[in-house]
């Protein structure tokens, strides 16, 4: 009896995984994001929660606050009238992609580099923020740069980042420890898991800001352009989010806002 | 180690908010996984012809895979199939079907344990199958499984805190967040973590305990 | 798009699925162990004539095994380094698992000893040999027989909660689904792929438990 239950399970499975093979994803054929936002009456948007500087979740007070989330409020108030109608979901650089393409958020800020593979997955918008990847270490370490990364030492990076390929393109002896999030990284990185942190150099300050104990070493060794994310096959919106950047910088509110969470003027 | 800082009250309440939604997953997942468990394993001890056959098939596919597989599955892949849920009912369901199935196979374990006798003497004294299950059966097999059960309901409870990975904003998830701003904070927030957990599970396997000498 | 499913996947990654393959039958495995002896320990003091060993051992099991395994591999992997013992991420997963599953096996293992019929020792004693000598080689022998189809379970158990490793960065199965996934963007093949790794570890450990289970019920007769 459990030898046929066995058996009747594996071809199940088997029946399972050859359906699958013939399934494509579905797409949900809407009238576009934009027509969505307006009649729901808000955007939502995917923003990460552990990044200082960018968008950062405040236990006392309960909010998030950060340069990605300033960015959304101005959408929302661009297409809505009012940048308060803004919901934002937490999002990681491991589930921001599905989270977009399931249809729960409707644009990904979220420090996202663009790239041409995750051209395949998503639209991007234009570039909002030019970055770099750096290094993150203790004061007093003897790392100051990429190339002191040897075999032994141990790089800490969050799965889904595009620091991941870099740093073991660019170190290919060290060891790459990656974690969930921003935050378990750096407190992984401060409990001694390991001798640095790499990511953008932008979201490196944020911690050094957090914690003064560290420092960024080495200047950016990659360039990281950051464009906000959106579901493919939706130019409309694309356009919306472009023009909405557009009419930032010729403001200059972008630079007002860029200075206020950087602390210098943009380049 | 900062106990004073971890403890302050805006860092207090975001740690007892998570915990409420650690306890609100919770008590959810316990309800429905106890009725879809006790549905299904009264279908399979009353092996409703093809159904059972499937539904063990399927029960020991769930109950010999890792909840945190199960979860990031239902919550990230199945949407990709069409089948989307926001993130409470995803780590709602997530619990449900895995504790579901683990007390499925108690359920099932529970009516197997009724004496034959029992059965035999309900059916001659002119009782149907379906008030034999009422009224003797399941009443029998109910009080036999309510240690496991109440094992399985601690262990739905310690399980919310997988959930951390599709982000969900429960316990764990806040500590990390605290944990985030500074290092002092750490050890701490994981003993009031573990306090509070503990403090909700012993009380209800003392509960287990005392609803247990109440029986037969 | 990426609701594709592609086996050509399990191929081109082959050598890290294997690796978290290995990695999680490894800590598995490790954990067992360990867990095993930690349990059995505890599982003695529990019972012995001592009442501060009572104690611990009971104050062990009911802390340890009414907290989330998360919490305890955190205990190992963020709150030991505080401490001064920093322990990678594979290191504290497998000691959170020893740890929390030997709390588990520690009860297992009483109910084994205390239902070994109280003859067994009473002879053993009344023969000369010591409290230490009647446990080890008189009761606990017949226990862990008793406990075994348990035990086994916990194994399965094991291999389950292993996953836990991945939010340590550990290089189990899990992780290094993640690690797949964000190079493919193909999560329905990547998570499906790993469920039939683990159930190519679990369904065989499950079989043989009822196998066990059957047979010591009809050993009983």
């Amino acid at each position: 009896m459990k030898k046929r239950s066995y058996a009747s399970l594996l071809l199940i499975l088997l029946a399972a995984c050859l359906a699958l093979a013939g399934c494509g994803g579905k797409k949900n054929a809407e009238g576009g994001t934009l027509a969505a936002i307006k009649e729901r009456g808000k955007v939502i948007a995917g923003v990460k929660y552990d990044t200082k500087l960018f968008g950062l979740k405040d236990p006392a007070t309960g909010k998030v606050e950060g340069f990605d989330i300033d960015i959304a409020k101005a959408l929302a108030k661009k297409i809505l009238g009012d940048e308060n109608k803004v919901e934002l979901k937490e999002v990681t650089s491991k589930t921001r992609i599905p989270l977009l393409q399931n249809g729960d958020i409707d644009l990904i800020i979220a420090t996202m580099t663009i790239t041409e593979d995750r051209k395949k997955q998503v639209d991007f918008s234009d570039v909002y923020f030019e970055a770099g990847q750096s290094l993150l270490v203790k004061k007093g370490s003897a790392i100051k740069g990429v190339g002191d990364l040897k075999k032994g030492t141990k790089v800490l990076a969050v799965k889904g980042s595009t620091s991941t390929k870099n740093i073991r393109e660019k170190a290919p002896d060290a060891t790459v420890l990656e974690f969930e999030n921003y935050q378990d990284a750096f407190t992984a990185l401060k409990a001694g898991q390991g001798d640095a942190l790499t990511t953008d150099n932008a979201i490196l300050l944020g911690m050094q800001k957090q914690d003064p104990n560290y420092e960024l070493v080495g200047g950016n060794f990659t360039d990281e352009p950051y464009g906000i994310a959106i579901k493919k096959g939706d130019a409309e919106f694309v356009k919306a989010v472009n023009d909405l950047l557009k009419e930032m910088k010729e403001s200059g509110e972008y630079d007002k806002l860029y200075e206020q969470w950087m602390g210098v003027k943009p380049e | 180690m900062d106990f004073a800082g971890a403890y302050s009250w805006p860092n207090l309440s975001f740690i007892l908010q998570g915990f409420g939604v650690t306890l609100l997953v919770a008590a959810l997942s316990i309800v429905f996984s106890f009725v879809l468990g006790t549905i299904l394993g009264a279908i399979r001890y009353a092996r409703i012809p093809i159904l059972y056959r499937l539904l063990a098939v399927i029960i020991d596919l769930i109950r010999n895979l890792p909840l945190l597989l199960i979860i990031y599955f239902i919550y990230i892949v199945l949407p990709l199939v069409g089948i989307k849920l926001p993130l409470l009912w995803a780590a709602i369901s997530a619990l449900t079907i895995f504790e579901g199935a683990m007390i499925s196979e108690i359920v099932r374990g529970g009516l197997n344990s009724v004496d034959r006798g029992q059965i035999e003497a309900a059916r001659s004294s002119g009782l149907s199958y379906m008030q034999t299950m009422r009224l003797i059966i399941l009443p029998l097999a109910l009080r036999r499984m309510v240690p496991p059960i109440v094992s399985q309901f601690i262990s739905l409870l310690k399980d919310t805190s997988l959930c951390v990975i599709i982000l969900l904003p429960e316990m764990m998830h806040n500590i990390q967040i605290l944990q985030g701003h500074s290092p002092k904070y750490v050890i701490p927030s994981l003993i009031l973590a573990a306090v509070l957990y503990f403090a909700v599970n012993y009380t209800l396997s003392i509960i287990a305990r005392r609803l247990e000498a109440k029986t037969i | 798009m990426t609701g594709k499913f592609d086996i050509h996947i399990l191929f081109d990654h082959w050598d890290r699925f294997l690796e978290g393959f290995l990695h999680t039958i490894a800590s598995s495995a490790l954990a067992l162990v360990g867990s095993f002896i930690l349990g059995t320990i505890i599982a003695v003091m529990r019972i012995a004539p001592l009442k501060p060993l009572n104690w611990i051992g009971t104050a062990y099991v009911e802390f340890i095994r009414n907290i989330p395994l998360l919490l305890v591999v955190f205990v190992f992997f963020l709150g030991l380094p505080t401490l001064g013992v920093p322990l990678d991420g594979f290191t504290s997963g497998t000691l959170g698992l020893m740890v929390y599953t030997a709390s588990f096996i520690a009860e297992a293992i009483r109910a084994g000893i205390q239902s070994v019929p109280s003859g067994q020792s009473e002879a053993a004693r009344a023969t000369g040999l010591s409290y230490m000598q009647t446990m080890l080689h008189i009761i606990l022998p017949q226990a862990i027989k008793i406990v075994l189809p348990s035990i086994s379970n916990q194994f399965i158990n094991l291999v389950k909660n292993s996953s836990i490793l991945a939010v340590v960065s550990g290089f189990d199965l899990m992780y290094y689904a993640d690690l797949i996934n964000a190079d493919t963007f193909l999560p329905l093949t990547v998570y499906t792929i790993v469920a039939l790794f683990y159930l190519i570890l679990t369904l065989p450990l499950s079989m043989a438990v009822h196998y066990m289970e059957r047979r010591f019920r009809a050993a009983d007769r």
